[in-house]
């Protein structure tokens, strides 16, 4: 099994709907957020093109947080999912030095807070908060070992680009392009 | 022209707009245990040599400093954690793949053998000093009879812990200016040459000091040769390591690091040894404060800067 997501910007508006489910549902502390978006402009006026990407942690399947954690706070969960066990964590900051995509943070009460793809969600058969409430249904979730999933029938037939791939870590979020 | 902007609004503290989660106490750390790593490989390295007797200051005297700076830095590291009533968790596990765990490990060695040389040489540093209980006195006999291996243990565990100190941060592949091989020997040669610098000070022996500048100067000389390198290597990779040189090659940090670190830390002192060497008359704290002042801006510098440099965005 091996969890992903796959986001459709040319149907992203770049709402922050997925921010604000996120931030509800995970209970974010006020000032932070699990999921961001990016607003790209590729061009000089007036030939610009414009790209939203709904952005988190890429779950990588090389993760350089989960190598780098000297406590094993920072785990691999089923289906690939990066996690951090709180009690575990020392909060030395090692894993958000690691993170190419500084998808997390240092959490008020003092441990390392990330996405976590809505692993409490995932494990009941639903959609990550921010899958479920997209209202141009931009972002698919799935299983990519299961050829039906929604991730797997997304990435099939479209151009898709990971971000910083030079960075080494196989991210799992496939940008479809 | 590409522009990326956080439309959603991201400002979350310490993280946006640039990296800042390491501050003062990471670096504090990185230069007391690169300082304390010097002290103890220069005290082990002259009693398997046998010179115990010439090198007074080095065995004897400067070692107190070690465990000093080891505790002092422990303690600036539990101050940068943010969940610190966990820091045990530390210990209840070992992770080869994190240069943080070798590092709590390394310490966690080191720290205890630092401790037990400054006190097997308690009596000879505070005539009439005795350890009141008899296993301690035992204990004693037995680490003086045994003091050979415990050099031996002490050097080993002073290179892994200097080259541990560049090596923390050269694993981070995130952080572009970080992430080179070359950091761990350059860390581990500044780490020595701080340390040296700290017992030069010290040291009242004429012949001793004289001795210990010629070999500063050497890990000066390769301390120079590692900095170029380590430009010459971002110059030749890819663009998010040009981009890391280019912050010390016109950028932000070009006069902190080549004024204050590298002339006025490195240049300027190895100057001023090579003039006492030749039997000029140059004030005895000047040179080893100069070293040590560069050492410490060369962490902060490295950590600064290399929190800034990043892939995305």
């Amino acid at each position: 099994m091996r969890y992903a997501m796959a986001i459709d910007t040319k149907k992203c508006v770049g709402c922050g709907d997925c921010v604000v489910a996120c931030q509800t549902e995970n209970n974010v502390p006020h000032g932070y957020c699990r999921d961001w978006i990016v607003e790209s402009v590729d061009g000089t006026y007036p030939s610009l093109s414009l790209e939203f990407r709904s952005e988190r942690c890429n779950h990588c399947d090389n993760a350089p947080c989960v190598r780098c954690c000297p406590t094993g706070a920072s785990h691999i969960e089923e289906g690939g999912i990066v996690a951090v066990t709180h009690h575990k964590c020392i909060g030395c900051g090692a894993c958000i030095q690691s993170c190419p995509y500084d998808a997390r943070y240092s959490h008020p009460d003092g441990y390392v807070d990330k996405c976590t793809f809505c692993l409490h969600r995932v494990q009941k058969g639903q959609s990550p908060a921010c899958v479920d409430v997209c209202p141009t249904r931009c972002l698919h979730f799935g299983d990519l070992d299961d050829p039906n999933s929604g991730v797997s029938l997304a990435i099939k037939d479209r151009k898709w680009k990971v971000l910083a791939p030079e960075a080494g870590t196989k991210p799992q979020l496939y940008f479809l392009t | 022209m590409k522009e990326e902007l956080f439309v959603s609004g991201r400002n979350i503290p310490n993280i946006d707009p640039y990296l800042n989660i390491w501050h003062w106490q990471i670096p504090l750390y990185l230069f007391l245990g690169g300082l304390a790593a010097g002290i103890l490989f220069f005290a082990g390295f002259y009693v398997v040599r046998g010179k115990e007797k010439q090198m007074q200051a080095t065995v004897k005297w400067a070692p107190i400093i070690a465990p000093i700076a080891l505790v002092l830095g422990l303690f600036a590291l539990f101050l940068d954690l943010k969940h610190k009533l966990f820091f045990w968790q530390l210990y209840t596990t070992v992770r080869l793949e994190s240069p943080m765990s070798w590092g709590a490990w390394t310490l966690m060695i080191i720290s205890p053998l630092s401790f037990i040389w400054v006190a097997s040489y308690m009596k000879e540093l505070v005539p009439g000093w005795n350890w009141k209980f008899n296993f301690l006195e035992q204990f004693e006999a037995w680490v003086i009879k045994n003091r050979e291996y415990f050099a031996w243990a002490m050097m080993i565990y002073a290179i892994i812990l200097g080259v541990y100190t560049g090596i923390l941060l050269s694993a981070f592949n995130a952080r572009p200016l970080w992430n080179t091989s070359i950091l761990g020997p350059l860390f581990l040669v500044s780490g020595f040459s701080t340390g040296l610098a700290t017992i030069i000070w010290i040291s009242k022996d004429e012949k001793e000091r004289k001795k210990l500048s010629r070999i500063d100067l050497i890990l000066i000389v390769i301390e120079l040769f590692l900095i170029v390198h380590l430009f010459m290597g971002f110059k030749a990779g890819s663009q998010t390591a040009i981009e890391a040189a280019n912050l010390f090659l016109g950028g932000p940090f070009t006069v902190s690091f080549w004024v204050f670190v590298v002339i006025l830390g490195l240049i300027f002192p190895a100057v001023l040894e090579v003039l006492e060497l030749r039997g000029f008359h140059v004030p005895k704290w000047l040179p080893p404060v100069m070293i040590l002042v560069g050492g410490l801006m060369f962490r902060f510098i490295m950590v600064e800067a290399g929190q800034i440099t990043r892939y995305l965005y």
